[in-house]
């Protein structure tokens, strides 16, 4: 049968999150729509991350973590439904998805600090992408909580900067997605 | 066949069989405003870019057609956004063309540019800026085929000058394919197991009421309803939006329900078991406190928006369909509620012991504003079209006037727009040339819009006003006297200032006055044969009446206000 199910990505998500895999028509102002949506009828936001969909100009793909605690999930997606240049919606319950996304920082080393930087990169898997002689900038694609590890374990070095993308998801295979 | 983009525009409305335009020219939209004078379609040129608005919605609800308005870039455009925030709350089938700055200006905060797309983002079904020339076909059928189907409401259009002024080669999209609306489904099939379990709840029903909302009417559902409620012998209620659903004088009509809703009205709702929404929205002036609303009934929530769903009260049934199917279908599944002659008799003892009253008419002293309407309704040919104001008087309005058909009511109904009246009569007069065409009004809400009674004048559209003057913001009044201990603030605004017989008079319209009953039946005889020029009439009325029945905000249904003379029977 099957191998254990692969779960390590779930628990960061907490239950009130949904992802809404959205896609749109790539034309001016579709982000702006679905902002604004969302702000005048007191939808909660918790990440967002656009780029276009698959090989079609023609479209954009929008994953949104929506807090489903600030309105049901059902008012949500039958709201952005009525965008005209939303396209699909497809809500993905954290349990039926795999999500990924990617955190940069730079931060300052010294001889001092190297070794247990390198340490902690070691143990995130994450990966160091630029250096100089007093700072180093590295990245992680991983789950979420794989990037709050690393988020947390960064703070005990002098940080200059963080960024995250936001999460893109995927369904898991073997579980349909519910449009 | 090669074509400027204006050309192009005018040629596009004329394809959609646009007959009126509703507008006022400025530089951004000049361009447009050139092949006008070669079009067929007439252009009624307003005084104030609102009017236009308003116009176009009063056209659109007194015909089913979508009303068509035209402004310039700017202060024209930002003019016109009340009326577009109307009709989006009242879901009006609109297209609202707007000039902007050339392409190249967009962004630089060049003269008159506003950036009216993201404006009205959020009051619009949908909006686009056109690109170029080429565009333009296309996107005036999208707009067309958006704002009346599905849920019906305002699109713009913003097209840039240099857009108009370049040349393109003719097309028009045949197929709705050519529209690029890959995300638009404005319909979905019928859920067989949602209509099956609504005619269970249906079948099983001892207290049910049919809630019939404005989306009856976008449905074009009036047939269907009659034969639906008639087949089940259910009470109707038609909320403010859908006067004129179904008949006033049908026995099982019992009127509108909500704030100021009929007692029976509202009380069988309260008392229901089953309530029955037919494109109706659980607005918060129905439903009072939504806690302690209808609070025994099950709920068949039959609407063509998902989104309406569960979004105010938890539904038992959604049926997600234009009415008119969806009553077809419960027709043809058998729904049919039990016996309803105990409920029916609960209800006709609620219709005895508080039917709408006022005070009798004083014979000397001010007029009852309810009277004023009850005297030019009886006199008013059949199938008047009636348009009001938002306030006192468009409450009296939808209480006294009695509606036998779909499209004779125009009002503001969600955004409670001041100043809707005037225009929205001028829009449906322009629709409707062969009916009669009221605008109940108080001296309120006239004050705000009647420059329109000169493009009236001057258009020849022979509307006839009534204003209900009472001298006050009467509405608020009312609130201040009853939730403020009669601290009145900034209401009073004068009987006689401005004078509006002379106002009239000189907008060319013919002004009369009534302070009396005799002034009144004789002002309202003089208007009816009057019917060239637009008539307006300064009833004198009493600032002390109030609009009963009454929930106050936030109260429960259960605590309806009756008129005073009903307290002791309550």
């Amino acid at each position: 049968m099957s191998p254990e199910p692969f779960l390590g990505d779930v628990a960061h998500t907490p239950v009130r999150h949904h992802i809404l895999s959205v896609l749109v028509e790539n034309k001016a102002g579709v982000l702006a729509r679905i902002a604004g949506l969302f702000a005048r009828r007191g939808f909660n936001i918790y990440s967002l991350a656009v780029a276009p969909a698959e090989s079609h100009a023609r479209f954009s793909r929008v994953t949104i973590v929506v807090d489903a605690e600030s309105a049901p999930l059902e008012q949500i997606m039958g709201q952005l439904d009525k965008l005209v240049n939303v396209v699909e919606i497809n809500d993905l319950a954290p349990v039926d998805a795999v999500e990924r996304e990617l955190l940069l920082a730079t931060i300052e080393t010294d001889v001092a600090n190297r070794t247990s930087l390198l340490d902690t990169l070691a143990n995130a898997g994450a990966a160091i992408i630029d250096v100089d002689p007093g700072a180093v900038t590295v990245m992680l694609a991983g789950t979420p909580s794989a990037c709050d590890a690393l988020e947390r374990a960064l703070e005990e070095f002098a940080r200059v900067e963080l960024h995250r993308t936001g999460r893109v998801a995927l369904p898991r295979l073997g579980r349909a997605a519910t449009a | 066949m090669q074509l400027t983009g204006a050309q192009a525009l005018i040629k596009s409305l004329e394809q959609e069989g646009v007959d009126t335009i509703f507008g006022l020219p400025g530089g951004a939209i000049l361009p447009v405003y050139d092949p006008l004078i070669d079009s067929s379609i007439r252009h009624i040129l307003v005084r104030h870019e609102q009017g236009a608005g308003h116009m176009a919605e009063g056209y659109a609800l007194a015909t089913g057609r979508p009303g068509v308005a035209m402004v310039t870039s700017g202060p024209g455009a930002t003019n016109i956004v009340t009326p577009i925030g109307n009709a989006h709350m009242d879901s009006t089938p609109l297209v609202v063309i707007t000039g902007q700055v050339a392409t190249g200006s967009i962004g630089t905060d060049a003269f008159q540019e506003c950036d009216i797309t993201g404006i009205t983002m959020g009051i619009t079904k949908h909006n686009f800026l056109i690109q170029s020339a080429q565009e333009i076909p296309r996107a005036v059928a999208a707009a067309f085929h958006l704002a009346t189907t599905g849920r019906p409401g305002p699109v713009l259009i913003d097209v840039p000058k240099d857009v108009t002024q370049s040349m393109m080669e003719w097309w028009y999209p045949v197929t709705i394919d050519e529209y690029d609306l890959p995300g638009y489904r404005p319909e979905v099939p019928l859920d067989d197991r949602a209509v099956a379990a609504a005619v269970a709840l249906i079948n099983e029903a001892e207290r049910p009421v049919l809630y019939v909302g404005g989306g009856t009417l976008k449905s074009r559902a009036a047939k269907e309803l009659l034969a639906f409620a008639e087949r089940t012998a259910m009470p109707v209620v038609t909320t403010l939006m859908a006067r004129g659903a179904f008949p006033d004088s049908h026995p099982q009509h019992l009127g509108m329900p909500g704030m100021h809703g009929m007692y029976s009205a509202v009380t069988a709702i309260q008392r229901c078991d089953l309530l029955i929404s037919l494109g109706a929205r659980f607005d918060d002036r129905v439903t009072g406190k939504i806690a302690a609303f209808a609070p025994d009934a099950k709920i068949i929530h039959v609407d063509i928006d998902r989104a309406e769903f569960n979004k105010v009260r938890q539904v038992d049934v959604a049926l997600q369909s234009n009415v008119a199917v969806a009553l077809t279908a419960l027709d043809a599944g058998g729904a049919m509620p039990r016996n309803l002659d105990v409920w029916w008799k609960t209800i006709r003892g609620w219709q005895e012991a508080f039917p709408l009253v006022y005070d009798e008419p004083a014979s000397d002293g001010l007029l009852r504003p309810q009277h004023v309407i009850e005297a030019i309704a009886a006199k008013a040919a059949p199938g008047t079209i009636v348009a009001a104001g938002v306030g006192q008087h468009q409450m009296w309005a939808s209480q006294f006037w009695k509606f036998e058909e779909p499209g004779t009511w125009v009002n503001s109904g969600g955004a409670g727009t001041m100043g809707f009246g005037v225009p929205a009569a001028i829009g449906a007069k322009v629709g409707r040339p062969d009916r009669t065409v009221w605008c109940i009004d108080g001296d309120g809400c006239f004050q705000m819009t009647a420059q329109e009674l000169t493009t009236a004048r001057s258009e020849g559209i022979p509307i006839k006003v009534a204003i209900l003057n009472n001298a006050y913001l009467g509405m608020v009044r009312q609130w201040q006297e009853m939730f403020y201990e009669e601290r009145y603030s900034e209401v009073y605004l004068s009987a006689d200032l401005p004078d509006y017989v002379k106002w009239a008079e000189a907008m060319g319209c013919v002004g009369l006055r009534a302070r009396t009953l005799q002034e009144m039946h004789d002002a309202i005889d003089q208007a009816n044969a009057i019917n060239d020029v637009p008539v307006v009439i300064d009833f004198r009325t009493d600032a002390a009446e109030k609009v009963f029945p009454m929930v106050a905000s936030g109260a429960s249904n259960d605590d309806i206000m009756v008129h005073p003379s009903q307290r002791s029977a309550q």
